[in-house]
């Protein structure tokens, strides 16, 4: 019997860090390698491909790739992602984190980073609930939920992540789930090569925290409830893609505008007033 | 024109900023990052200045009183240098930032006051842990919360050591003139790189807001040192393998080593390791790398100790009003001296220790409630009498206040 030595992704993933903590049934590792093939396919030069994650299931996939990547304090991948965007625009920063990280947590810094229009990729992993610590609600757990902190079901309403985003600034917004790789890969592609703050959603089965709980046992359900119940439609009303569990999901890429100037085109900008006046000041020649 | 009105508002900032920073007189060599010459200068613009003379080409903060000047003349002077300066959404980001920046190759700083620092403390642990080099200005206020914001404090003596959680070691220096801001500032982001640690500069309100003559000298006699960087290929490259004074190497983001940092429990590959073993081994190297390397970082200053049964230990802004106590003092006969620390951590233990056992009294003098009496009684074990003289924050014990406590001793 022959067994293959190598694995397609060894190039762009720390062998000797396998096997990885996710659960069975989770999508985490489905959509790090859609982002790792998108990285492949863009020919982006991967000496400046950086990854940034927070703290939570997500925030380990920064620990997998042989990429430039840092796993931060919760919350906090995008100021981070900053830092190293701005100091290097060269540099093609993703971050690539969770909801709770992302959203409650660290929810001031995303909008703030939109409303910069960072030239930076987020891609948030949304697995309804805080899977790290053991299963508790968080922002983005669908109203009537049960998690392990909400016992008697979640009694408040899910936030809204592509309205939240595109309403801040983004120049791109898009939603998919781990199931649909393809469509997912190609959105990563899209987004890495856009300039600009990019947004991407991508829903993720939970079997072992959230699932269970709510009436998706196995990882395959929730897989069963994306392939049954997803609706692509692109360029929809970022108000109208509510998640309510059960029912319709809006998938697609709701917002793709024009390119506009971002923070570090701005930097450069004052870069070159402030220095020319300061020779006008200063200077001898 | 689209940017006029822009314009306008940063000419009529520049005229501001020149009434804080007025030249006196100039030399020849002025460039764009060193500004040589005399100066009136408040601390606040002062460390500015220090800091793009050491280097520091990034700046993220949040505006805050007493410090927010720091921002301000950054803000002017960073884009003169090619430098970036943002201000965040708050202190959090300020501070992450920060770390961002240094990673990715680039000196970097942040400036705040008690509450901000508060705030910041997760990711100073975070700075400590990954071994990121970076500054962090703290201008400090009355306390505890919202407190004195307008007023003096040297309350952040002890969050500065103990701030984040876990066992970490680092550097804070304290400036006690402008002319000190502008030189402690070089000397943070000097000590910063060498040993890849994150190094506060613990100023006070007075010393923040005081205008005196600063001189900036030339660039040529600025000495400035750049983080130690790998000279192993990236498949011989391991992070955290400690080089000289126990500092790993540091290659930054995009240099073609294909780091992986993280503020977990690591090992030499920069690998998550939860296990004991392993964080004793690093922890131990990152308390280490400073305190086995703290004779060559404390700086503390002198005066009359050779002839004094009374030592007075002093920092920043009340360091001035215990000199003036020992003036006094010595005028009415009593022999005074002055222990002055310019490095607050790590503690100059063995400096006390050994002053402890040649004088009878010391007496600590600050802003606060007893932190830096304490350390000082601490390692003064039993030899000297350790007394206070200080407030909780709003102002500066005066020379009078310490000649009263002195002659009070005396008496005794």
């Amino acid at each position: 019997m022959k067994y293959a030595t190598e694995h397609p992704m060894d190039s762009l993933l720390r062998a000797d860090r396998m096997p990885h903590i996710w659960c069975p049934g989770c999508g985490l590792g489905s959509i790090l390698t859609c982002y790792l093939e998108a990285l492949v396919e863009t020919g982006i030069d991967l000496k400046y491909a950086t990854m940034v994650s927070g703290i939570g299931c997500a925030g380990r996939a920064a620990g997998y790739v042989k990429i430039d990547s840092f796993h931060v304090t919760h919350g906090r991948p995008i100021p981070f992602a900053i830092g190293l965007k701005v100091t290097d625009p060269r540099r093609n920063v993703t971050v690539f984190s969770g909801d709770g990280d992302l959203f409650a947590i660290g929810g001031n810094h995303i909008i703030h980073a939109a409303r910069r229009n960072v030239d930076i990729t987020v891609i948030c992993v949304n697995n309804f609930n805080y899977g790290m610590t053991g299963g508790q609600v968080g922002p983005t757990t669908p109203i009537g939920a049960f998690t392990t902190t909400t016992p008697y079901g979640n009694i408040e309403p899910e936030f809204n992540l592509p309205h939240l985003c595109a309403s801040a600034g983004a120049v791109y917004v898009a939603r998919w789930t781990s199931l649909h790789a393809r469509r997912l890969k190609e959105s990563i592609k899209e987004a890495l090569l856009k300039r600009g703050f990019c947004f991407i959603e991508v829903l993720s089965p939970c079997p072992v925290a959230f699932g269970r709980r709510n009436m998706f046992r196995e990882g395959i359900d929730m897989m069963r409830y994306f392939r049954d119940k997803c609706k692509i439609v692109h360029g929809v009303d970022t108000r109208d893609v509510g998640i309510v569990l059960g029912e319709e999901i809006i998938i697609g890429k709701f917002v793709d505008i024009e390119e506009k100037e971002t923070l570090h085109d701005h930097i450069a900008r004052i870069q070159r007033i402030a220095q020319d006046r300061w020779w006008r000041k200063y200077g001898k020649s | 024109m689209p940017f006029s009105l822009e314009r306008r508002k940063h000419e009529f900032i520049l005229e501001v900023l020149n009434i804080a920073s007025k030249q006196i007189s100039g030399y020849e060599e002025i460039t764009p990052d060193v500004l040589t010459g005399k100066y009136f200068m408040t601390g606040n613009v002062a460390a500015a200045e220090g800091a793009i003379a050491a280097g520091c080409r990034y700046f993220a903060g949040y505006p805050i009183t007493p410090s927010s000047e720091i921002a301000e003349r950054l803000s002017e002077r960073l884009p003169q240098v090619n430098g970036i300066f943002l201000q965040m959404e708050d202190e959090l980001a300020s501070i992450v930032s920060v770390l961002g920046a240094s990673w990715g190759g680039v000196k970097s700083m942040t400036a705040t006051s008690g509450p901000g620092f508060s705030l910041m403390q997760e990711t100073i642990g975070l700075a400590a842990m990954t071994e990121t080099p970076c500054v962090i200005i703290n201008v400090q206020r009355g306390g505890p919360s919202t407190g004195l914001p307008t007023l003096v404090g040297q309350g952040d003596i002890m969050q500065t050591r103990w701030g984040s959680h876990g066992d970490y070691e680092i550097i804070a220096l304290s400036p006690n003139s402008p002319q000190e801001c502008f030189n402690l500032t070089i000397e943070c982001f000097n000590l910063s790189e060498r040993y890849r640690v994150p190094v506060v500069l613990l100023m006070d309100e007075s010393v923040g807001h005081m205008t005196e003559r600063v001189i900036i000298p030339p660039k040529s006699k600025i000495k400035t040192v750049d983080r130690p960087k790998p000279k192993v290929p990236p498949e011989r490259y391991l992070p955290y393998k400690p080089g000289r004074n126990l500092v790993p190497p540091m290659a930054c983001a995009s240099e073609g080593y294909f780091i992986h940092i993280t503020g977990l429990t690591h090992d030499e590959r920069g690998y998550p390791m939860i296990e004991a073993d392993v964080q004793e081994k690093l922890v131990k190297r990152l308390c280490d790398k400073i305190l086995k390397n703290a004779d060559k970082i404390i700086k503390y200053e002198e005066h009359n100790l050779e002839d004094s049964d009374i030592v007075l230990v002093s920092f920043g802004i009340t360091s001035r009003s215990a000199k003036g106590a020992v003036r006094l003092a010595r005028e009415k006969g009593i022999n005074v001296g002055l222990l002055r620390l310019i490095t607050i951590w790590p503690f100059p233990e063995k400096q006390i220790r050994s002053l402890a056992k040649q004088v009878d009294t010391l007496i600590v003098c600050e802003i606060n409630n007893k932190q830096l009496y304490y350390e000082v009684e601490r390692c003064a074990a039993g030899n000297a009498e350790v007394h206070h003289v200080g407030n909780p924050g709003g102002r500066v014990p005066t020379p009078y206040e310490i000649l009263d406590k002195i002659e009070g001793l005396k008496k005794k």
